[in-house]
């Protein structure tokens, strides 16, 4: 079978050169029946690609440990789920199956365009399979998922318990996803930038995926954030990661692409901006996979030094290097056909914005990349902390929520004094009004930035609320909807507005979690021995008793052992909750750990336990390593019991003691390692985010048939114009 | 003013700012940077009252855990061999802590050891990518 993979990878490769051979061709002859071929094409490689993951996915699922990926990533003891998504945990996996997802997206685009952007989509489709063939490549001359061993071993390593988590079967595709999806506007802006072709219909196109891009790369930074505030980090969903700064930058710069897009749209400006944002967001769409595959940053997402540092460093000083020449040579096409009106007005606002965003995003991309710079410049790597990136990106998103508050509802080319009073006198009443809650009643005046920040929200829910007001009350007037129903077809009729302004809502939402959690979070890392007690942010945690269980693993992960204590939870005097943190212990298969010693001695996870309101959340994780520790001595004592005669006549041996330990653990419990924490409002971050999701799916949603129309109507407008301009 | 000369302005005043801000940036990144060493560049360099980020490997048989949640453990680096660095570390310890384990720690010169500051410890996510051949699978 491994023949089969082997074969369709070389395929691909195949595949996807004729591809960008056809394309060219037929673009530079007129030919269709190439440009044909080329498009076919990247069906085909969806097909051929199938044909690799789904081998690949049977030897993890069937536990074919010949092939090197799957006794490095899975084992029989993992269970089928985790077996399923090992694939994508080890380097060769994780590129087929980006390779994949890009040959999916490529298809889907290339389909939706079959009919449109005729003289454009040959060049995009030929940079779409240069993609291709770069990851196709890499996997047939560089990592192959299709090496391996004979004789198989009879067991393979395992997945790492950390990664067995359900997050691992949605988060690495929806991330990959958004980073693939990224390669798909860079396509058409190069498609476009080539036959200079920059007009409307561009723009239309361009945006949606751009739009689509944001939306999965959203979802899988999102699911990230979420995993780690379980696993990883224990109560904590940022850390100015490399890994995860590399998928926010592009998440930026594409949200900065959305709102100046508009600025082209209506008003004809900012287009080499535009252009440049485009090919920039993919670059760095492009570079995070390159720091995530490298090893060239120290991260929490280790990677051993790898292969592949070289070949992505040509990727991606041909992307900048091409995105360059383009812009600089199409400039002619890109000249604006209006100046700036006013500093009061929308095109500022968004401009403003843009150069928010963008500096945001270079300040995340200095902050990330600054261990080599510093190497670079005085000989020693040295990296920054969070407390570096706080100080720059605090301010910036602050005026970030502020514009989202003003941008919808300031007026193209100039605000007047009494448009002005129209429109900001009841965002900025409410912003006064929590200015002075936030002194009297909201206890959050310890901290300015949360003050400012709040009083930026409630602005922000004054505009976009007022704004929602006013379009329904129109509608009602204007149709004889029930109000549910007016609500419904004024955002119908207008999905990409709607949908923005809820986008902006949520993104307000979910500041209101990152400021509350952020300033107000606290946290113990203390020692509780049976009965005693600690209080954290008001909450007093109490030990009540050790739990222990062998074998018996609720979350289906495949744990031997798993240890915790029952934590009571009282605020001044009156029951909250129970808490029930637990410590997952792993077999080792090397045996080094003797024969008891072993049956625990591989990795170990702690499971959070939490308790979420929407005012609040309580936090307690027990500490997996230090725990065992306290185990050691009796560990020693039943692996010097056991000797290699008793192990022969009993198997089971190892097993009974390690119950008599756990059962000792029950006697005589230790002092339970614990980190506890209290942090307000986290659920408004994840409602927050939800919100944003469910925004951006509102203005992605196609719209009805007969705003369409309208819609089609007016661009073939705008293509007349143009034709007649041109 | 004619509209020329006010673009001028303004394009000089965005400049301006512009530049400062990114001096700004330069600047304090260089300033609040620990500077990351491996635990034989620590050996040589190290000076009490800096703030090192130490990266190494969890030397075998080196980890004690004392009393009061402190832990000790040697680091040595990442390639093998070379001398290896005592740390004294309290706080919460990653989960994959292990010997063997890639970790990153930041430390304070102390007379001959180093103490770690309390919960300070990163280790890396070992699931990804180990280009060379897992110890535990050979």
């Amino acid at each position: 079978m491994a023949v089969v993979g082997r074969a369709a990878l070389i395929l691909a490769l195949i595949t996807s050169l004729f591809g960008i051979g056809a394309s060219l061709y037929g673009a530079r002859q007129g030919r269709r029946d190439w440009i044909d071929a080329g498009r076919r094409s990247v069906y085909a490689l969806v097909a051929i690609l199938t044909v690799a993951i789904a081998v690949l996915e049977i030897a993890f699922i069937s536990n074919d440990f010949a092939y090197n990926t799957v006794a490095n990533n899975s084992s029989l003891t993992t269970p089928l789920v985790y077996r399923a998504a090992a694939m994508w945990g080890s380097q060769e996996g994780s590129l087929l199956l980006w390779v994949w997802l890009l040959s999916i997206w490529s298809s889907l685009a290339v389909f939706l365009t079959r009919n449109r952007l005729r003289e454009v989509v040959p060049y995009a489709v030929a940079v779409l399979l240069g993609f291709g063939t770069f990851f196709t490549s890499l996997l047939v001359f560089f990592a192959t998922p299709f090496a391996t061993t004979a004789p198989a071993p009879l067991n393979g390593v395992g997945l790492d318990p950390l990664l067995r988590n359900p997050a691992m079967i949605i988060h690495p595709p929806m991330l990959y996803s958004g980073y693939t999806f990224f390669t798909i506007p860079f396509a058409f802006a190069v498609g476009a930038l080539i036959t200079r072709r920059v007009d409307a219909e561009w723009i239309g196109v361009a945006r949606r995926f751009a739009l689509a891009s944001w939306l999965f790369l959203g979802i899988g930074v999102l699911l990230g954030a979420r995993w780690a505030y379980y696993e990883i980090g224990w109560g904590g969903y940022w850390g100015w990661d490399p890994v995860e700064n590399a998928a926010l930058m592009p998440w930026l710069i594409s949200t900065a692409f959305l709102h100046s897009i508009m600025i082209q749209e209506k008003r004809g400006m900012l287009k080499i901006w535009n252009a440049s944002l485009v090919l920039g967001a993919s670059t760095l769409a492009i570079f995070g996979t390159f720091l995530v595959r490298s090893g060239v940053l120290q991260s929490i997402h280790a990677f051993g030094a790898s292969t592949l540092g070289v070949p992505f460093v040509s990727l991606i000083a041909l992307m900048t290097g091409g995105s360059i020449y383009l812009v600089v040579s199409r400039r002619d096409v890109l000249r604006s056909e209006h100046r700036l009106d006013s500093l009061f007005s929308r095109e500022a606002a968004f401009m403003l914005n843009n150069i928010v965003l963008v500096g945001l995003c270079f300040v995340i991309f200095w902050g990330t990349i600054f261990p080599l710079i510093s190497e670079a410049v005085t000989g020693t790597t040295a990296s920054v902390g969070p407390p570096w990136f706080d100080r720059y990106t605090v301010p910036l998103a602050l005026v970030l929520v502020l514009l989202s508050g003003i941008g919808p509802v300031i007026p193209w080319r100039r605000a007047t004094l009494a448009n002005a009073r129209r429109n900001f006198a009841l965002p900025l009443g409410l912003a006064l009004a929590m200015l002075i809650a936030s002194y009297t009643v909201v206890p959050i005046s310890s901290s300015a930035p949360t003050v400012i920040l709040f009083c930026c929200v409630a602005f922000v829910f004054g505009s976009i609320g007022q704004e929602f007001w006013r379009g329904w009350r129109v509608r009602r007037a204007t149709s004889s909807d029930s109000p549910a129903t007016a609500l419904v077809s004024m955002v119908r009729r207008n999905q990409r507005r709607y949908g923005g302004y809820i986008v902006h809502l949520g993104i307000a939402t979910l500041f209101i979690g990152v400021a509350a959690s952020a300033t107000f979070q606290h946290t113990h890392y203390v020692n509780l021995s049976r009965g005693q007690s600690d209080t954290v942010g008001g909450f007093t945690f109490t030990n009540e008793r050790p739990t222990a269980a062998i074998v018996d693993d609720p979350s289906g992960t495949g744990a031997l052992l798993t240890l915790g204590v029952y934590l009571r939870v009282s605020r001044d005097g009156r029951y909250v909750t129970t808490e029930h943190p637990t410590a997952e212990y792993y077999p080792d298969a090397s045996g080094a750990e003797g024969p008891v010693g072993s049956l625990i001695g591989g990795d170990a996870v702690s499971e959070l336990a939490l308790d979420s309101t929407w005012r609040r959340d309580i936090s307690a994780a027990i500490n997996a390593v230090p725990l065992q520790a306290s185990l050691q001595t009796e560990i020693n004592y039943a692996n010097s019991s056991v000797t290699a005669k008793a192990l022969a006549g009993n198997p089971t041996l190892p097993y009974i003691l390690l119950a008599i330990i756990a059962h000792n653990y029950l006697q005589h419990p230790p002092p339970a390692p614990l980190k506890l924490a209290s942090s307000p409002l986290v659920m408004w971050l994840w409602l927050g985010a939800l919100i944003v999701l469910f925004g951006g799916i509102v203005a992605i949603w196609p719209p009805p048939g007969a705003v369409r129309g309208r819609v089609r109507a007016r661009y073939l407008a705008r293509v007349a114009r143009e034709v007649g301009r041109a | 003013m004619n509209p020329a000369r006010k673009r001028q302005v303004r394009l000089i005043v965005s400049l301006t700012l512009a530049l400062a801000l990114g001096g700004g940036l330069i600047y304090t990144s260089f300033s609040a940077a620990d500077p990351a060493l491996s635990p034989t560049q620590l050996l040589a360099k190290a000076r009490p009252g800096v703030s090192y980020e130490l990266t190494g490997t969890v030397v075998a048989g080196s980890v004690r855990h004392l009393g009061d949640g402190v832990l000790d453990f040697r680091l040595a680096d990442r390639a093998g061999g070379g001398p290896s660095v005592p740390v004294s570390y309290s706080g919460a310890v990653p989960d994959p802590f292990r010997v063997g384990r890639e970790l990153i720690v930041t430390v304070n010169k102390s007379g001959e050891g180093f103490v770690g500051q309390p919960n300070s410890m990163i280790t890396k996510c070992p699931s990804k990518y180990v280009a060379a051949p897992n110890p535990k699978s050979t």
